[in-house]
């Protein structure tokens, strides 16, 4: 069964001839994604991905899923207007090509006519006009409904609030193959945020007539390179090639098995036995499991960020100098070159430095040595009324974690012995630290967050006075304002940049380290999007050798 | 006899009742809901969900639909978290699987745990006794969350016998390590009861009445000395039999098996308020049913146990 392809250098990313794969010869084909050359590489017989997803996957609709391994699968079962390539940049999906116009407003979609569903019908501008409706509709629920308020799509606030009728949404299909778009003000990034799962096309007849059993297996029509072929709900979800997809001729793998196993450790046994091709590295093992497999063991940095909460609503950190004492004295390669050890880098400013377009800002802070730092913390505290007679009493919130709590540790000791902080330590369980955290009722709150789009915006806007997840309830109108104004920018950066110097400055949050995702991928496995930093991984793109 | 069985299940349904109320009251004050998270959604669409989901109604309104539904279509709601999913597909997916491997892991618990602990007894004091005690009581204290990975890396990465997880439908080769992790505590534990008993039993009166008499030595043990030595037994496997095929969060866990113990912790977590309420009726259910059994068991064999 085995038939050879010799792979080349990559000379062009998108079209290529894999479909020999059917005619079982030999062929000459250019290698996918990666950059590197590639000589004699013999694909595999059994073109079956089997990788390890964490927990059961909240739904396998594109408008109810939330979680990343949902988007994983959606991704595969369904495809939005645009695609991202191995580097996270947008490739044409369904779209062929797009134009904008006034001022970022207005945007024009042409579909490709080769789109179908899997029941062979084609992939029309309505579908996605009924999907976003669909998204926004009050009725329907969506969790994920508030995605199309942050595109600005015209009247998506207004159909949310149920004060206007799903139709009215500013998303209009002008013929079968036309999708236009209006939006209520300028976003520069708006054609980035199609890849998310949310905005992709369902199929209304289908939906319609089977209702809530439309997604089981057999019944799920997409218009991804995979169809739904098997769920377990716990132990596996099997998804096999889509014949009537519009590239299947340059797709490879031809079925993706998710495991779902819950525990790291057990998960990376298992992808030993070669049971599995992709995992996670279990945590704290990391520096082990690259020395004893180094080929197969990888640290990609994450659109994610790892901080402190400030209550600023609380005396004293409503004094941006304790604020900033306590952000200057943590120790930040300590952190993440000692106690995590697998690839996180040391942050200080609030987006991670690899998002798409972002200049890391010039902040002062960073540049100073720890002892500079300590000394000028130590300096701030005294000037805000504390030191050794009178010390400051805080209480460090997280969530029930080991590593949570080796930082929080850490952080507690480096302020004790640098300004003779007495912190004590309150871990809760998730959701009762989550209402904890948003009453808000803690001093200093452990958080984290990721990117929903590889855009600065998605990190910078949550400290806005009137964002909801602001839960450091700082508030600063010309920090609103930089951000606001930075949506009609043709160079938005600028204004980020001013944006993470206004953080610095009163910093309401102590960044601490950017995150690092660890994963071991068998060597058989290739293509995976190594350079892709929100790890967007399309199944249709990879392939496995012998 | 009759009378008995008739009072037994007449408690069981306050029980019951009892414990549905006062989970559903227990649940919703915990902090946090089903829709809670670390992004959390904008009012106005946490609204819209709420509504969906009726949890806007006052707790009370909440309840009597909620038993509403079930007595009246046996319908225990959609699941919260898992939107394509009802509560009673959920429940019919994972429970056959945890049914399965949990009967297996009884059945090999108790043949092998009895077979052990009579054993034993029968050879007190012998190198065989102190061997089949000691690993009982190795058995008894490796908790399963250790067996579990420890028979992987046996099974699975050195010897490359069987798969370290997954169910497949419940082929045999996927069944096996699931029964065992989970067998082998309560293996240990009936092993041990067993041999206490029969020891007591064997030292007791009527069987040194039965040896006087010239009884055949099977006779003596397995027409007279098992049926009592097994009554501490009985009153153990009750229980035992109730955790096993409920399932095991640590099993569930470690093998992929997909069945219901996992929803019980997840749920709780996730505050998948309707799973929870479900998975909960389903347990409580079963353990107030074979409680019961076992005591009729119990009452039927000792029948001073009966008045």
């Amino acid at each position: 069964m085995n038939f050879k392809l010799t792979l080349g250098i990559a000379a062009f990313s998108a079209a290529l001839a894999l479909s020999a794969c059917d005619s079982k010869t030999e062929t000459t084909a250019s290698e996918i994604t990666s950059a590197a050359p590639v000589t004699e590489e013999k694909l595999a017989s059994d073109q079956t991905y089997i990788y390890r997803q964490l927990d059961e996957i909240t739904s396998f609709d594109p408008q109810l899923i939330e979680d990343v391994d949902g988007s994983i699968v959606g991704r595969d079962l369904f495809e939005g207007l645009v695609n991202q390539d191995e580097n996270g940049s947008i490739v044409p999906g369904v779209a062929e090509s797009w134009e904008i116009s006034e001022n970022n407003t207005k945007f024009v979609f042409k579909l490709r006519d080769s789109a179908k569903w899997s029941n062979g019908n084609p992939v029309t501008a309505h579908d996605f006009v009924y999907a976003w409706q669909r998204l926004a509709d009050p009725e329907f629920a969506s969790p994920y409904s508030w995605f199309m308020e942050i595109m600005y799509v015209e009247n998506a606030g207004e159909i949310i609030a149920g004060e206007k009728a799903p139709e009215t949404l500013g998303a209009v299909a002008v013929d079968d193959l036309t999708l236009e778009v209006k939006l209520s003000q300028s976003l520069p990034y708006f054609v980035k945020m199609l890849s998310h799962t949310s905005t992709f096309p369902v199929p209304k007849d289908v939906v319609e007539t089977l209702g809530k059993d439309w997604t089981k297996p057999g019944s799920l029509v997409g218009n991804g390179a995979y169809v739904l072929e098997e769920h377990v709900v716990n132990e596996r979800s099997v998804r096999v090639r889509n014949e009537n997809y519009w590239d299947n001729e340059n797709t490879v793998i031809d079925k993706v098995i998710a495991l779902v196993i819950n525990d790291e450790n057990q998960a990376y046994n298992r992808f030993k036995a070669g049971e599995v091709h992709k995992t996670d590295i279990p945590a704290g093992q990391f520096k082990r499991v690259m020395q004893e497999n180094p080929d197969e063991t990888f640290s990609m940095p994450q659109l994610c960020s790892y901080y402190y909460l400030f209550n600023t609503t609380r005396a004293p950190f409503d004094n941006p100098d304790v604020r900033k004492a306590l952000a200057y004295s943590i120790d930040r390669a300590v952190i993440a070159d000692q106690i995590l050890a697998a690839g996180q880098t040391g942050a200080y400013f609030f987006t991670p430095p690899k998002t798409d377009g972002f200049v890391a800002p010039e902040v002062d802070w960073s540049k100073k040595s720890q002892a500079e730092l300590d000394a000028e913390a130590r300096e701030l505290l005294a000037k805000a009324g504390y030191g050794v007679d009178n010390p400051l009493k805080l209480s460090i919130l997280y969530n029930t974690s080991e590593d949570h709590k080796k930082i929080a540790i850490a952080i507690s000791q480096m302020w004790k012995t640098k300004l003779g902080v007495e912190t004590t330590l309150e871990n809760q369980e998730w959701k009762t630290y989550l209402d904890t955290r948003r009453l808000p009722d803690y001093d200093v709150a452990r958080a984290g967050w990721c990117g929903d789009y590889n855009e600065a915006s998605t990190f910078l806007t949550l400290l806005m006075s009137d964002n909801d997840l602001n839960d450091s309830k700082w508030k600063s109108t010309k920090y609103d304002e930089l951000l606001t104004s930075a949506t009609v920018m043709s160079d938005p950066n600028v204004n980020y940049t001013l944006a993470e110097q206004m953080l610095a400055d009163a910093m309401p949050i102590a960044p601490i380290y950017h995150y690092a995702e660890d994963i071991a991928i068998s060597k058989n496995l290739k293509g995976w999007p190594f350079n892709n930093i929100e790890q967007n991984m399309y199944s249709k793109d990879m392939y496995l050798v012998e | 006899m009759l009378n008995f069985i008739f009072r037994r299940l007449l408690i069981a349904v306050p029980t019951l009742i009892f414990l549905v109320v006062f989970s559903f009251l227990i649940m919703h004050s915990a902090p946090g809901g089903p829709f809670d998270s670390e992004k959390p959604i904008p009012p106005a669409v946490k609204a819209n969900i709420e509504k969906k989901y009726g949890l806007d109604q006052p707790l009370y309104k909440q309840m009597l639909n909620y038993i509403g539904g079930i007595v009246t279509e046996f319908d225990f709601g959609p699941s919260f978290r898992y939107k394509d999913r009802t509560v009673n597909e959920l429940i019919a997916d994972g429970f056959p699987v945890t049914l399965t491997y949990g009967f297996i892991a009884f059945v090999f618990a108790v043949s092998i745990g009895v077979s052990i602990g009579v054993y034993a007894a029968l050879h007190q004091n012998s190198w065989l006794d102190y061997s089949t005690l000691s690993f009982a009581i190795v058995g008894q204290i490796l908790p399963n969350f250790v067996m579990a990975p420890l028979l992987v890396l046996i099974f699975t990465n050195t010897l490359g016998w069987l798969p370290g997880g997954g169910w497949e439908g419940g082929k045999i080769q996927f069944i096996i390590l699931p029964a065992v992790a989970l067998g082998t505590s309560y293996l240990a534990s009936i092993a041990r009861i067993t041999r206490s008993s029969m020891l007591e039993v064997l030292h007791s009166n009527f069987i040194r009445t039965a040896k006087a008499k010239g009884l055949p030595y099977k006779t003596i043990i397995f027409k007279h000395a098992l049926k009592p030595a097994m009554l501490p037994v009985i009153s153990y496997l009750g229980p035992a039999f109730v955790g096993m095929i409920t399932g095991s969060v640590i099993i569930d866990t470690f093998f992929s098996t997909g069945g219901i113990g996992l929803h019980f912790v997840n749920s709780a977590l996730n505050r998948d308020y309707s799973v929870l309420m479900g998975v909960t009726i389903l347990l409580g259910t079963l353990t107030i049913l074979f409680s019961t059994l076992v005591d009729i068991l119990y009452a039927w064999i000792d029948p001073k146990i009966r008045y």
